[in-house]
């Protein structure tokens, strides 16, 4: 796949500046750049894997009365705050922020009016200034600004208010701002992870529900441990998670509140229950179910009730995953021998095989952008790759030992998996790779790490 | 690879069952009437002394084993299994009380869900084949534990192959 990201395009652009700026969040002025030039159009060009990240600067975010707040101090925080962003564009493999040495600390004021010579002088390309305030309520309003440096304009700017406990959350949708300005494409670090924590001997693995920020941040446990949880997927509304839990020694599917911290069995049956999926209008589960050794894939209403069978081949019919509409279901069946794809309209019909290279083919899943479908491909290793929903363009993206479960990310361009290591000492956990293959990233996690499952971008 | 559909796959217990002779000549099993009861039925106390007839510990003793393998991605019951199971069957049909629950296992070379549904394969195949020797199914229940739980920990043949089982475990009685 050929994926070209061209943007950041010209001063022209200047009309989307007034958006989203609460009033409050202007520290001075307008921060009007002077118009007039028409300057060579910035680039982040991702050709064929071979990626040039964009330069860009990102020095710490001042602010103007140093307040303690129930998060840190403010001056503290924008320093947070500034490494936050930069973490976060570094992470997308198509930004190149400059080292700290290469920055420098900006006084309040310069916020609105930047050095542009002096950062064109660092090698920046790119500018991201922003300010921390923390306000009376006690909430902490931020501000952020993108600046196109060779121009020396501003491209556009945002504020975020937050309460303390979500001080992180500003951070994130600055990158974001950034990265879709620069990129084009949509936003995705200001989203969750949840996932299976893992710890212990190999033939005993203790796993835990837990959830965590994308980046590996703020992770806590949803379970306890003492039964086995596995492949966790949020609710479209981001409200609830549903999962297998093998507690009672009854292996099935059960819906946890996010908000209560309440977990409800989902379909009440003596057949084992696994492989669940939230319909992208939330109001049904897909999963599968094995009985007398066929596995089938059933949906029910996510508020529970009467299954209704999808699939009827002798075989495995499993690994379900919907289409970002809703009207068609990718999944996995080895009803011809192997594993293999295939994709059907959501009520069952129209059964048809999309994968046919060597080797099996494992865990399906819809990229919500609706243009790919990521999944394992398993020929003795396996590997994460992606092909469009009739079955073209195959292209791996990993290759170790065994990379297993990929999830995307809300923009359809990021892959979060888990990768198991060899033998008695082998752990799993958590990476992400772009779609160039070339950007893979390990994803830190405070154990071990599976069955990550990527929500949608936070309201 | 065999593919064998829900039907055949009950048709293989019975084919085992009904047909073993004719496929399989060197593995009979033992006649359903004669049932070699020696040894352990002879005294009320084991001579072993301390395993309760009935007990997990005399099925683990008294059988030829508790766990049956299998083949990569497979799930029919080998010559080898059979009379594992075989001795099994004996066993229960002896103590008629005891319910059992069967666990079935997969290997870490598949995907985890996938290798869920495998496990069920193959609890449901160890099911089949006894209850084609006359235990009743009511007396039999199935879990499947994919890939979640291996009883040997490398990752090479040797390993793996361990790990393809399904273990038949007394709960009750």
């Amino acid at each position: 796949m050929r994926l070209r990201l061209l943007l950041l395009a010209t001063l022209v652009s200047t009309p989307a500046l007034a958006q989203q700026v609460p009033p409050a969040a202007t520290p001075l002025g307008t921060g009007a750049a002077p118009a007039g030039q028409t300057p060579p159009p910035l680039e982040v060009d991702v050709t064929g894997g071979i990626s040039a990240p964009m330069p860009i600067a990102i020095p710490p975010m001042p602010t103007q009365a140093v307040v303690q707040t129930a998060a840190g101090s403010t001056d503290q925080l924008g320093r947070q705050l500034a490494e936050i962003v930069s973490n976060d564009l570094r992470s997308s493999g198509l930004f190149n922020p400059l080292a700290p040495g290469r920055t420098r600390a900006i006084a309040f004021p310069e916020v609105t009016a930047p050095a542009f010579d002096y950062w064109a002088g660092s090698g920046a390309q790119a500018l991201v200034q922003g300010y921390i305030r923390a306000n009376g309520d006690g909430t902490l309003t931020v501000g952020c600004y993108l600046y196109d440096v060779s121009a020396q304009t501003q491209l556009t700017r945002q504020g975020f208010v937050v309460p303390p406990s979500d001080w992180r959350r500003a951070g994130h949708k600055c990158a974001d701002m950034v990265y879709t300005r620069l990129t084009g494409e949509g936003a995705y670090f200001d989203s969750r992870v949840v996932y299976v924590s893992e710890t212990g001997p190999k033939a005993n693995r203790i796993k835990r529900l837990a959830i965590m920020d994308q980046d590996g941040a703020n992770s806590r446990f949803l379970t306890t441990g003492s039964s086995i949880v596995l492949t966790p997927r949020f609710a479209p509304n981001q409200q609830s998670i549903v999962y297998m839990s093998y507690v009672g020694k009854t292996p099935a599917i059960y819906v946890y509140d996010l908000g209560s911290g309440r977990q409800r069995l989902v379909v009440q049956n003596v057949a084992t229950t696994f492989a669940p999926r939230f319909s992208p209008d939330g109001r049904y589960i897909l999963f599968s179910m094995a009985q007398a050794g066929n596995t089938d894939l059933y949906r029910v209403p996510a508020s529970g009730g009467t299954p209704q069978r999808l699939t009827t081949s002798p075989g495995i019919d499993t690994g379900g995953s919907y289409s970002p509409d809703g009207s068609k279901i990718v999944f996995e069946s080895d009803r011809s021998g192997g594993q293999q794809l295939y994709v059907m309209n959501a009520d069952g019909s129209n059964q048809q095989r999309i994968s046919f290279g060597g080797g099996r083919y494992a865990t399906p899943v819809w990229s919500p952008r609706g243009d790919l479908i990521a999944f394992t491909k398993i020929q003795g290793a396996f590997r994460i790759g992606v092909m469009s929903p009739s079955g073209q363009g195959e292209k791996l993206l990993t290759n170790s030992w065994q990379d297993e479960g990929p999830s995307w990310s809300p923009n359809g361009r990021v892959l979060m998996f888990f990768r198991q290591g060899r033998g008695n000492a082998g752990k799993a956990d958590l990476w992400s790779v772009d779609l160039t293959g070339v950007n893979e990233r390990r994803v830190p996690t405070p154990l071990d790490g599976s069955d990550p499952a990527w929500g949608p971008l936070r309201p | 690879m065999a593919r064998l559909t829900t039907t055949l796959l009950m048709a293989t217990a019975l084919v085992a069952t009904a047909a073993c002779s004719k496929k399989r000549p060197e593995v009979l099993p033992p006649a359903p009437g004669v049932a070699p009861t020696q040894g352990t039925a002879t005294g009320p106390v084991d001579p072993n002394g301390g395993v309760t007839p009935g007990s997990a510990a005399d099925f683990k003793r008294s059988t030829q084993g508790d766990t049956v393998l299998f083949g990569l991605d497979q799930y029919d019951i080998d010559a080898t299994a059979r009379g594992i199971l075989d001795s099994q069957a004996e066993w229960l049909q002896r103590y008629n009380n005891v319910t059992i629950t069967i666990e079935g296992h997969a290997d870490e070379r598949g995907t985890r869900e996938y290798n869920l549904a495998l496990g069920d394969r193959r609890a449901n195949a160890a099911k089949n084949y006894l209850a084609a020797r006359g235990i009743a199914p009511s007396r039999i229940s199935v879990i499947s534990y994919g890939k979640e739980r291996p009883v040997a920990l490398g990752s090479d043949e040797q390993s793996w192959a361990q790990n393809r089982r399904a273990v038949t475990v007394v709960v009750g009685g």
